[in-house]
């Protein structure tokens, strides 16, 4: 159990960076009048809409102070309604450090907690000096495994060292994205209005009035997709993968070992003619709790934006190491249940791990570790009935990794759920047999109250 | 029924009687709300009408008694030395296996006319979304009992995420 730390409070250009768009935006508007000769009086309103709003962002600031205390991470904020969030560090699902564009510009970067349980949320420390961001990272990981960490510098060093694995060359990366769903809808609608504006010039103002908007958020999805993912890193470190892309907002996550809920590989039409795929990682934790950002609700995170093959089957390995190789088909009659998906379904398991495969023009493989399978669900429709077939849900705790034992036999499915049941309860007891007493923590602590 | 999944000490048990009796006097009170309509279409319009339209309503009352009936006997559950089983569901038939041991919390919910029947629902939840181990209708002391043991036994075989 470690001593208690000191309070601190975040770096003082947090609300500042924490503005974001909007310090720019007030930025913009002040410069001219400033610039033009100081005769402030114009923007008078402007002036006191400033003045609030760095009262409040300095307010905000002076309010919020954290420490480590033993085995939890305390952080208070709130100026009329006091919050005291605690989060258990052995609940840690991930840590990342994220640092968007304006934050790199005054080098401070947020440090993002991923907590797992139902409830669970994401501690966040924003904003730290850029330099204290990473041996702090390695300090509560380190306590997070339950190790004390006494943060001089030669550990750092041997904890940061790794070994590189992928880095998604950036060509690569805009093809990818140019032949993918979001992209071809980008394109389509670029295309259409070029089309219009050929054709009927008159048209085409009315058309891309509406159409605009179409474009807009097309060429967004594709811009944060592209930001994301630019330049993306596997590297294995000892604390686990470390995941590090981004071309403006730059972030860096570390995916602890053993914290991986499900790994899905998607491999869409168009990418399975050059053999490329997609390659997701799945974790716990809620990701869509109140007044959290885009870039916070990822709970998939992609491991390999795009690459092919075999670069998909070496990370493979370091996730899930023990998984099928061999799947096996639905009979045949399955086709009448769903005609476009036979060609894909597969499953397949070894005695850790199980795999599934289905799709309709993408194909998708998803492999559940069986140490994380919360439950199983045995599902029979009324074609399926007709037809002697049933459906074997797997059930995790990550959000968006559904792995089905589709359309099997109904012999095959029963005798499927009752192995997948005992080897589950197999692997559970491995885990808690070995498990740090981290895992043993109730739920309640893991959910601290969100407010405001 | 699946080999395996009923192996050994399996005791399957089923919501109590009284959810059906709750559930018959729901339809019959929407077929008497209906035969009322009927009653006030033939004082104000035709007799014909009101006459078929009380048909058509006593039809569909007998209809959703039968399915009231099918629904209420396919729920069942069986509590097994490692995980808890939850039948259900007539046209789609579901069979969910939730180990204790992914318990996170368990919810008995009763609502007004659940409790004038001293009845109540108790839902295991695990740290899956997806996860589904509702069961309705029980008795409220076997309510009880049921997330007293289901307590005891996430407790006792608690693991981790």
């Amino acid at each position: 159990m470690s001593a208690t730390d000191e309070w601190q409070r975040m770096h003082p250009l947090s609300p500042v960076v924490r503005g974001g768009r909007a310090t720019i935006a007030v930025a913009v508007i002040l410069l001219p009048t400033v610039v033009r000769g100081g005769s402030l009086d114009d923007s008078y309103l402007q002036l006191v809409l400033v003045g609030v709003l760095t009262a409040f962002g300095f307010l905000s600031w002076l309010v919020t102070r954290w420490r480590i205390d033993g085995d939890d991470l305390q952080i208070e904020t709130g100026l009329l309604r006091r919050q005291s969030l605690r989060f258990p560090l052995s609940q840690v699902q991930a840590v990342d450090i994220v640092r968007p564009g304006l934050a790199r510009m005054f080098r401070v970067a947020e440090l993002r907690l991923r907590m797992g349980g139902a409830s669970g949320s994401t501690a966040r420390l924003a904003y730290l000096p850029e330099r204290e961001v990473e041996p702090l990272r390695v300090r509560l990981l380190a306590l997070a495994r339950g190790e004390e960490h006494d943060g001089d510098a030669e550990t750092i060093d041997a904890v940061v060292a790794e070994h590189a694995l992928t880095i998604v060359p950036t060509g690569r990366l805009v093809a990818s994205i140019l032949i993918s769903d979001v992209g071809i809808a980008a394109e389509a609608a670029g295309a259409g209005l070029i089309v219009t504006a050929l054709l009927a010039p008159a048209a085409a103002t009315g058309v891309a009035s509406g159409g605009t908007v179409w474009l807009v958020s097309a060429l967004t999805l594709v811009w944060r997709r592209f930001n994301q993912e630019f330049r993306l890193t596997v590297a294995e470190g000892t604390d686990g993968l470390h995941v590090r892309s981004g071309l403006i907002a730059l972030t860096a996550e570390t995916i602890r070992p053993g914290r991986v809920q499900a790994v899905r590989m998607v491999e869409p039409l168009l990418w399975r003619l050059l053999g490329w795929c997609r390659l997701e990682v799945d974790l716990a934790g809620r990701q869509r709790a109140k007044g959290e950002g885009e870039a916070q609700r990822r709970a998939l995170r992609a491991v390999l934006p795009v690459g092919s093959r075999s670069v998909a089957e070496e990370l493979l390995d370091r996730i899930v190491p023990d998984r099928p190789r061999e799947q096996s088909r639905p009979p045949r009659r399955a086709r009448w249940k769903s005609p476009l998906r036979y060609r894909m379904i597969a499953w397949g398991r070894t005695e850790t791990c199980v795999a599934t495969t289905s799709g309709r023009l993408r194909r998708v493989t998803c492999w559940v570790p069986l140490q994380k399978v919360q439950s199983l669900r045995r599902v029979q429709g009324p074609v399926q009935r007709r037809l002697h077939l049933a459906s074997v849900h797997v059930d995790t705790a990550g959000r968006s990794v559904h792995a089905t034992l589709r359309d099997r036999d109904v012999d095959e499915a029963d005798r499927a759920l009752a192995q997948l049941t005992a080897l589950a309860r197999e692997a559970r007891r491995d885990l808690s047999g070995s498990a740090d007493k981290a895992t043993r923590t109730s739920p309640e602590a893991s959910s601290p109250s969100r407010g405001q | 029924m699946p080999p395996g999944t009923t192996a050994g000490s399996d005791r399957w048990r089923s919501p109590s009687p009284r959810l059906l009796v709750l559930r018959r006097l729901q339809v019959a009170g929407a077929t008497l709300a209906l035969l009322v309509a009927a009653g006030a279409l033939a004082a104000f319009a035709s007799v014909v009408a009101a006459l078929a339209c009380a048909g058509a309503a006593v039809v569909a009352g007998l209809a959703a008694e039968r399915i009231v009936h099918r629904r209420f006997s396919a729920w069942r559950y069986a509590e097994r030395e490692d995980d808890l089983l939850v039948q259900r569901g007539v046209i789609f038939s579901r069979l969910s296996v939730v180990p204790y041991g992914r318990m996170q919390f368990i919810d008995v919910t009763a609502g007004p006319l659940e409790r004038s029947f001293r009845l109540a629902t108790v839902r295991m939840h695990t740290a899956a979304a997806a996860s589904d181990a509702r069961i309705p209708g029980l008795d409220r002391d076997e309510a009880a009992r049921l997330r007293d043991r289901l307590a005891e036994l996430g407790e006792a075989q608690a693991a981790g995420l």
